[in-house]
């Protein structure tokens, strides 16, 4: 992929920049400048606004690549997955940090700032999303007998990323 | 608008034809079929060449006119059209000419599809044929068109309980058909062990659930059904000839294991023809996945949503049941160049529809559907066809 093809979707790819139709309240990712899902949907010309994913998000299939993409030869075997993020929106990446065979259809994961390929035909190294195991999969210690198990963490949002 | 038949079919063998140029194995296949249409080369309108990638493959676009100065046409100075629509290229070269020739715009056209796929490497081909899909929010995350066909079928395992092994049997079934097709890709008949046993290409899909890289070449002559009868006896009428299109994303489906594309083009053939989905007894369905060859059973309306699982493991889909699925050997035997799939699909059901068949013959058959899909199934074509006297 080009350099300019690339470099004009940094905020999409580095940052999960959405869009929101305002009439209908619809999430897209990538940002649509119009919405498929209003009827009269040319009238959502220019009324599309900017959404920002949290990132979070489960597995809704996946599939463990051996016959790879170009660029992901040395990546094999890797985890492809449609990601549904809490948003609505469904993302298509990598599953990364973990063994193939713990992966499963409603894994929770989160969106993690990684190299997707080493280098592109352009020479360039091209950043963007993958998803990593979400800290709640990650099984709760057992307490030691006589203290107490801690309380999971409250549902809240996350801070910001950069 | 007029009806439109096919007065004659033409087609190379498929497969690693490293010998034949791209513009030889044009040439062929249009010969083929207009001698078989008994129409001379003045006779023709138009040229509508079905291919995806020949820029990529070969460092050679513009084919069209390539394509009609080989064949001597030249001089004729004919508008020759090329038509990309990924791995439905063929098709929908197809549905153009249909409509060229139904307007009455023209009398008589050539429809081409040819592609040269094995001149360059494998993982070229995969990297270009993956260009079917969207290669900025897919293929730059790692995605290639197996892969996405295989969270298609992960997904399917999950809402509908399908099993791994159903979808194996499209695959075997292709091979036992392809064996009797002198023009087919592979010939050797494969077991169920085979394919689940196959080298992993994007689990659960492996090697043997993938239909091959081809090349290949196939033609059609068509003209004005009221004029076909000057030219051929068994003159074949396209009862409906329907393009429908989807997100080029799968990840932006209304239902990822549903190609309402397919849904669609068949609703509105059906409707075109007045035909019920029970009357076909032989389809060429696009099984470029052994995954995407259950979809479409499903989606075309032989089956249930949900049930192509339970109908591959019930059913044989081969001749004695009351539909017979890819008589040819499909896309996975008889081979895949991309832009002649769709094309070789209407050659083999004309055949079919005439009793040419052969080996490959299925009895009674006087209704049958081709159904052609370009990358994940973002465009879908189908063709009604009929045998007339």
């Amino acid at each position: 992929m080009t350099i300019a093809r690339f470099w004009r979707e940094t905020p999409q790819r580095y940052n999960l920049g959405a869009s929101r139709c305002s009439s209908c309240g619809s999430a897209f990712f990538p940002p649509r400048v119009v919405c498929p899902v209003c009827p009269e949907h040319r009238r959502s010309l220019g009324k599309m606004e900017p959404l920002q994913l949290s990132g979070e998000g489960e597995v809704y299939s996946f599939t463990v690549v051996h016959d790879p993409a170009e660029g992901f030869e040395m990546q094999v075997p890797y985890v492809l997955a449609l990601v549904k993020t809490r948003e609505g929106p469904i993302l298509t990446g990598q599953v990364v940090d973990v063994s193939p065979g713990d992966v499963h259809v409603g894994l929770r994961v989160q969106a993690t700032f990684r190299k997707l390929r080493e280098e592109g035909k352009s020479g360039v190294i091209h950043y963007g999303y993958k998803f990593a195991v979400a800290r709640e999969e990650v099984r709760e210690p057992v307490a030691p007998e006589g203290e107490s198990v801690p309380e999971p963490r409250a549902e809240g949002p996350r801070p910001a990323r950069t | 608008m007029r009806d439109v038949a096919v007065l004659g079919v033409g087609q190379t063998r498929f497969g690693e034809l490293w010998d034949r140029s791209f513009r030889e194995i044009g040439i062929e296949a249009g010969f083929a079929a207009l001698t078989q249409a008994k129409l001379g080369s003045h006779d023709l309108g138009a040229l509508y060449l079905g291919n995806m990638a020949s820029g990529a493959f070969l460092d050679q676009e513009h084919i069209a006119p390539l394509i009609l100065d080989y064949a001597g046409l030249a001089p004729h100075h004919l508008p020759g059209i090329r038509v990309e629509a990924g791995g439905a290229s063929g098709a929908v070269a197809l549905h153009q000419a249909y409509l060229a020739v139904a307007s009455g715009a023209h009398d008589f056209v050539m429809v081409g599809g040819a592609e040269k796929m094995t001149d360059v490497p494998e993982d070229l081909q995969l990297a270009i044929t993956s260009a079917a899909a969207d290669q900025e929010w897919e293929t730059v995350f790692g995605a290639t068109l197996p892969a996405l066909w295989a969270l298609i079928a992960r997904r399917h395992m999950q809402e509908y309980g399908t099993r791994r092994e159903d979808f194996a049997r499209m695959s075997v079934l292709a091979h036992e058909m392809g064996s009797k097709n002198p023009r087919a890709h592979f010939r050797n008949r494969i077991t169920l062990d085979q394919v689940l046993n196959a080298p992993p290409v994007a689990e659960p899909l492996g090697m043997l659930d993938c239909a091959p890289s081809s090349d290949g070449a196939a033609a059609l002559v068509l003209g004005p059904l009221e004029k076909a009868r000057r030219y051929t006896d068994t003159p074949i009428r396209i009862a409906a000839s329907e393009v429908a299109c989807d997100t080029l994303a799968v990840q932006h489906r209304r239902d990822p294991t549903t190609l309402d594309a397919t849904v669609f083009a068949a609703r509105a053939a059906f409707g075109r023809a007045g035909w019920d989905p029970k009357e076909i007894r032989l389809a060429e369905i696009h099984d470029a996945y052994s995954i995407s060859g259950l979809l479409a059973l499903e989606d075309l309306g032989f089956v249930a949503k949900g049930a192509g699982g339970s109908a591959l493991r019930d059913r044989s889909f081969g001749p004695g049941d009351t539909l017979t699925v890819n008589s040819s050997g499909g896309l996975k035997a008889q081979g895949q160049p991309f832009g002649a799939v769709g094309v070789a699909q209407v050659v083999e059901l004309v055949e079919q529809l005439r009793g040419e068949a052969k080996e490959r013959q299925v009895s009674g058959v006087t209704r049958a559907l081709s159904h052609n899909l370009g990358g994940t199934g973002a465009t879908a074509a189908i063709h009604l066809l009929e045998r007339t006297n």
